[in-house]
């Protein structure tokens, strides 16, 4: 997770990455996503938190939630 | 109280990947509630998913609109509807009702013609293959038979001999009008003097009466100059025929080809842009008519047009079964209609329409269908929201070639239905069943399983 770390995020959902220059767009929930990864959280608490935070059944953001992640794999932000 | 959830996704931005061609709108799919205000949800609880759907307005209107075309710029027009890109009868029996008469390619859509209610004499019989039963039966019951081979004038001398009939007849011509590819397998060629050959070997029988002269260059000819050329070399071919035998040409068939608003892959302008309007094609063909015919004289145009009349009437309603993310970063969903029944799938990207908001910037995506098969992709080049399971998409134009195409594959064929010009929908073809399948398989008793 430390490329993470190194991620400015922006509240509107700018992602700059210092050390590749690459620049990302995410929304509002990407934001929220990222934020609990770089704090460290795991997957059962995002999940948790996105059911709290949006309202949305457990079931939908596990899913999302898995597929966030494997973008982030694509773009190779986390491992 | 929650904020609204959107579901998260993240994209890089490059620059200078600028999309010049406007295919993939930024700002999301089209989203479509209602077909000819009857509501999509209405259409898949009653009917299932998925559906495809046909607006008896939108086919009416395009045929009219067809039809005007031509008969305001010609005075002696008849419209043959081409069986083979939509026979079921709903769609059939509304053309006929707007008064075109039958074009068919074999002995079955001649029967499903018959059995409709059309005369032999409102039939046009093209095609390569007509068995010498299925001759017996157009020339009997005085269909006109646009002759494609040599043996084929062979076959209907001895028809003629056995009915002691003499039977009207055209022989289709293939030729060079500029366009690629040139069908060149179907009829006598022109340039090399076979058509020439053929109206020789007709002449010299003396059993068969020449009345007409048939082309069909291709389909989705997006070139209307092809048609002017093909019309004049017709033309030209008939006054020869007329000028040296007996004969009277009475009809010039130029068939169909004529293209309809889908997007044919390979192409990158929007159809809006690459599919020049009817009456263009209208325009060169009535006009190459009247400048090349002698005064008076006014031979039948007839015209074999199919995808353009039919293709935009028809829907196809598709759900959102499953979504995964692809090794690339793109996303497939998985959907309940594939290539089985979207034959045209492999020579257009349809529009895709949703049949809801969804929150969330589109991406590239690869809708699959529902077969086991790697080929079973519907469209690799979409570009939606992320879509909840669940999500209908409206596919269209798919009204051309699609029911007709269609295969029994893996799965059932699903239910067709007709929205009525007074909004009532009527079920056109029921969904298939396992006994649709199984009806005419035949389990030899040793081989039956013992229970």
């Amino acid at each position: 997770m430390n490329r993470l770390a190194r991620l400015a995020i922006s509240d509107e959902g700018f992602i700059f990455d210092p050390e590749t220059g690459n620049s990302y767009t995410t929304n509002s929930t990407g934001v929220f996503i990222l934020n609990l990864l770089k704090s460290g959280a795991d997957e059962d608490e995002i999940v948790k938190a996105l059911v709290e935070e949006y309202g949305v059944d457990e079931e939908e953001a596990r899913r999302d939630l898995y597929d966030f992640l494997e973008q982030l794999r694509v773009y190779r932000l986390i491992d | 109280m929650a904020k609204r959830y959107e579901k998260p996704v993240i994209h890089r931005l490059q620059m200078g990947m600028m999309n010049k061609f406007g295919f993939a709108s930024p700002f999301g799919a089209r989203v479509r509630k209602h077909i000819d205000g009857v509501a999509i949800d209405e259409l898949v609880e009653r009917f299932g998913s998925p559906l495809f759907v046909f607006s008896e307005r939108r086919l009416r209107q395009k045929f009219r609109e067809v039809k005007n075309a031509f008969t305001l710029r010609y005075p002696n027009v008849e419209f043959s509807w081409s069986y083979k890109t939509n026979y079921l009868d709903a769609i059939a029996a509304i053309l006929h009702d707007e008064g075109a008469t039958a074009e068919v390619v074999s002995e079955f859509e001649y029967e499903k013609a018959r059995r409709l209610g059309v005369p032999g004499e409102q039939i046009i019989y093209n095609g390569p293959y007509k068995p010498i039963d299925s001759l017996r039966v157009a020339v009997k019951e005085g269909a006109r038979i646009n002759i494609d081979t040599f043996e084929e004038i062979a076959d209907l001398e001895q028809v003629a001999d056995e009915l002691g009939i003499r039977p009207k007849v055209a022989i289709r011509v293939n030729m060079d009008t500029g366009i690629h590819p040139r069908w060149s397998r179907f009829g006598f060629n022109y340039e090399n003097g076979q058509a020439w050959d053929a109206v020789k070997r007709i002449a010299m029988g003396g059993k068969l009466d020449l009345v007409g002269l048939h082309c069909h260059m291709g389909t989705f000819i997006l070139k209307p100059e092809a048609y002017e050329i093909e019309v004049k070399k017709l033309v030209d071919l008939a006054y020869r025929i007329e000028d040296e035998y007996d004969f009277k040409i009475e009809y010039i068939d130029v068939g169909g080809g004529f293209p309809s608003r889908n997007r044919l892959k390979g192409i990158y302008l929007p159809p809006d842009v690459a599919v020049p309007p009817i009456d263009e094609y209208a325009e060169r063909i009535t006009t190459a008519l009247l400048s090349s015919l002698r005064p008076g004289d006014y031979p039948k145009l007839i015209l074999e047009s199919g995808r353009a009349i039919v293709d935009e009437s028809g829907f196809l309603i598709t759900t959102v079964h499953a979504s995964k993310r692809l090794p690339d970063g793109r996303r497939g969903y998985v959907l309940d209609a594939g290539v089985n029944i979207l034959f045209t799938a492999f020579w257009y990207h349809f529009n895709v329409e949703i049949d809801r908001e969804v929150q969330g910037a589109a991406e590239p995506c690869i809708l699959y269908g529902p077969l086991c098969m790697n080929i079973d992709v519907v469209d690799d080049r979409a570009y939606l929201p992320p879509l909840p399971r669940g999500t209908r998409l409206i596919l269209s134009p798919v009204g051309a070639y699609n029911v007709t195409q269609w295969m029994q594959f893996i799965r059932y064929r699903p239910a067709v239905v007709l929205v009525g010009e007074d909004g009532k929908v009527e079920l056109i073809r029921e969904a298939e069943s396992l006994e649709d399948i199984v009806r005419r398989e035949r389990l030899p008793e040793r081989l039956k399983l013992k229970g």
